[in-house]
């Protein structure tokens, strides 16, 4: 177990390099540095910079020094919680990225238990009455829910709301409770708000999980253990929810810390179509303004975000069943 | 969490044997493409799936032979016209036309259309229309349009309805489907060419080298593809041509798509390095490049084709998602993302709700993908069910 924990910090490690690297190279890209980029919000402004004062701001922020220079820096700056200031916002990132972050991760948190509470009993239904016409309905929607982007689902839902009800689909609040301090009125129209969005978001994990657990649980009952215990007379729903689920639901419980990350930046395209105020929708709106120090941030987070939740859900999976461990060994 | 998932569907069709033997008695033998046909065949929905993607890649090729109006064409007097289905018959008549229609402005000034039936706008098969090259000639024959002599501005065929510069939706998806089936065939040739070297290098030396392209495609696999997408998409100048930035975007689309293909190519390596006939290749001397691409790479070609199916599945949505965040394609490039992308204001969309049809070409086009690559996966597994 424990060269396997090293192993897989080692991977963890250089991933996150990788990522980091890739950051610095897509913060890097646009031309020009973000001095010129500032020279032209201010110029629009009506305030000039001075060619001299402008030399004075890239020796500052050290864009004079050779490129592996500059991405050293950045990183200590990085990991040091600096993450620099958002001209789009007129803001430091962090304070742009801790803003909306509550409402990112309760409709990432959402979308889990939706997934979980839907797709488990789904997956289950569809194994044990395999062939049924339930199990092809199940079978058909996760389909759908696998090919169809979700930004679709949420463009045709909102308009059909909107076409029959008059509702407009956006946003997380209702304008009387949008800058109201927090009461029961106020949780309780966030809820409504979120509903949508989670099982929007919630639909290609969803349809994920009810295939995998599916076929989990169709190996499992194959067994001949299941047999024995059937022929001893157990019931079959104590047999099927006492073992085969048991056993079935190890890859799913590490699923979860791994699927987390995968919903944040999946709600990217989501937050854009509904207008939700969440990381995703100012990461577009900084990468349409070329806020470079917003999105590079975002894009490292997430990355770093996802390679800790695919490394916990390795541990996990690893506690939980011992021949993953084994393997490679 | 990705579309095309690489789940295994569930068949129940029964097992094939290698050989039968007819009446009489002699063995029928049966090349392993013919297998694999064999077993495709059985799956029905996979076959329907292969017809409609085989129609996509038809409009591909013949989109302007397909198209009524020039897709460029603007006019904004007729923005937002509702589609005019295609009728087959006048009564019982075999006849087919469009009904016209009547523009008028309502209160708020918007142009408001009403079917006309009395007046009929005849369509012409293999009518006139605008010139376009195909295969290098100039042609103006389209597959139905209007065409007589005195045509008036009324006489119009938009059987999906316009968009808000009064452009055919019909003939902007024909040239959209174009555009976005061509980035998913070129990436997907960029990530077979990645997917099949380096899967087959790993496989095939084992070892070292195979640790470190695996431990690699770990990782590019563990970097959450939506941000680093639209990061890269958004780092390229506005002011780019329309074709570089098509190139740009397929790289950017293929560059993450290979590993599922090199997993998938390692895995069958592996498993094959045992087997006879490679050692009886390798004793015969033939070299390693001969090997790998003589007598392997042969025996999984459909592997390779379901994983690439599944993968332009993925390639496509792609390219919709970044264009329509106005990130990927931009104007006047017509995909199905630059198409949706006029679709993203809601009001606009409760209007003109035709606007949302690409969308539904996308979702045909990747489930019928899905359903191809997992009947063919199914199909090219000697031991499944």
């Amino acid at each position: 177990m424990l060269s396997f924990i090293i192993r897989r910090t080692i991977y963890a490690i250089i991933a996150m390099w990788a990522v980091s690297v890739i950051s610095f190279v897509i913060i890097n890209l646009p031309a020009g540095d973000f001095v010129t980029t500032y020279i032209a919000t201010q110029a629009a402004t009506g305030n000039v910079i001075l060619a001299d004062e402008a030399e004075n701001l890239r020796d500052v922020y050290g864009l004079n020094d050779p490129i592996y220079v500059q991405y050293v820096k950045w990183i200590t700056r990085i990991v040091r919680g600096e993450l620099g200031f958002s001209f789009e916002f007129n803001a430091p990132v962090r304070q742009v990225i801790e803003q909306n972050l509550a409402n990112t991760l309760l409709l990432a948190l959402g979308s889990v238990v939706f997934i979980w509470i839907v797709g488990i009993p789904i997956g289950i239904y569809s194994a044990v009455k395999q062939y049924s016409p339930g199990d092809y309905v199940a079978t058909f929607l996760g389909f759908l829910g696998l090919g169809i982007p979700d930004f679709l689902i949420a463009l045709v839902v909102a308009y059909l709301v909107f076409d029959h009800f008059g509702i407009l689909l956006t946003g997380l609040y209702s304008a009387e409770y949008l800058t109201a301090p927090w009461s029961f009125g106020k949780a309780l129209d966030l809820a409504q708000h979120l509903v949508l969005p989670v099982i929007i978001l919630g639909t290609a994990g969803t349809a994920s999980l009810i295939r995998i657990m599916r076929a989990n649980l169709l190996d499992e009952l194959k067994k001949p253990y299941v047999t024995t215990a059937r022929a001893k007379g157990v019931t079959e729903w104590q047999l099927i929810m006492k073992y085969p689920v048991r056993y079935a639901l190890n890859p799913v419980l590490s699923l979860t810390a791994y699927i987390l990350p995968f919903l944040i930046s999946g709600s990217v395209v989501l937050s854009y179509v509904l207008d939700l105020p969440t990381v995703g929708r100012d990461f577009l709106r900084a990468l349409t303004a070329q806020d470079i120090y917003l999105s590079g941030a975002i894009i490292l987070g997430t990355g770093w975000l996802t390679i800790i939740g695919t490394f916990f859900s390795d541990l996990l999976l690893a506690w939980v069943d011992p021949r993953i461990r084994l393997e490679g060994d | 969490m990705v579309a095309g998932s690489q789940v295994g569907h569930q068949s129940d069709t029964p097992g094939s044997n290698i050989s039968d033997v007819d009446a009489e008695g002699e063995i029928e033998v049966m090349s392993q493409r013919q297998l694999i046909w064999r077993r495709f065949k059985r799956h029905r929905l996979a076959m329907v799936a292969t017809v409609i993607v085989v129609l996509f890649y038809v409009v591909v090729v013949f989109a302007d032979f397909l198209a009524t109006n020039d897709p460029e064409d603007s006019e904004a007097d007729r923005q937002y016209t509702p589609p005019q289905w295609l009728r087959l018959f006048d009564g019982i008549k075999p006849d087919l036309h469009v009904c016209r229609l009547v523009g008028t402005r309502d209160q708020f000034f918007r142009k408001v259309y009403e079917r006309d039936c009395e007046q009929k706008v005849d369509i012409r098969v293999f009518g006139r229309g605008y010139e376009y090259s195909l295969f290098g000639l100039k042609l103006d024959r389209h597959l139905f349009g209007v065409d007589h002599p005195e045509l008036t501005a009324e006489d119009t065929v938009f059987i999906l309805g316009t968009d808000v510069q009064g452009r055919d939706m019909y003939s902007r998806l024909m040239r959209g489907t174009r555009l976005s089936l061509l980035i998913g065939l070129i990436g997907i040739f960029i990530s077979l060419m990645m997917g099949t070297v380096l899967g087959a290098v790993s496989g095939f030396y084992g070892g070292f080298v195979d640790n470190v392209i695996q431990r690699g495609i770990e990782i590019i696999r563990s970097i959450p593809t939506v941000p680093l997408y639209l990061g890269l998409a958004a780092a390229f100048p506005a002011d780019w041509s329309v074709e570089r930035r098509f190139f740009a975007i397929t790289i950017v689309v293929s560059l993450f798509a290979w590993t599922e293909l090199a997993r998938v190519v390692r895995g069958r390596y592996l498993a094959m390095r045992q087997e006879d006939f490679v050692t009886a290749a390798i004793t015969a001397g033939a070299s390693q490049r001969r090997i790998i691409f003589r007598h392997m790479l042969p025996s999984f070609y459909s592997h390779i084709i379901a994983a690439s199916t599944l993968n332009l599945a993925f390639m496509v949505i792609s390219e919709t998602t970044l264009s329509f965040l106005g990130l990927g394609l931009l104007p006047p490039a017509i995909s199905y993302g630059t198409l949706l992308f006029t679709a993203q204001n809601l009001q606009t969309v409760a209007l003109a709700p035709w606007l949302l049809i690409p969308g539904l070409f996308v979702v045909v086009l990747v489930l019928s993908l899905n359903f191809m690559g997992d009947g063919i996966r199914d199909a090219a597994d000697p031991y499944g069910s």
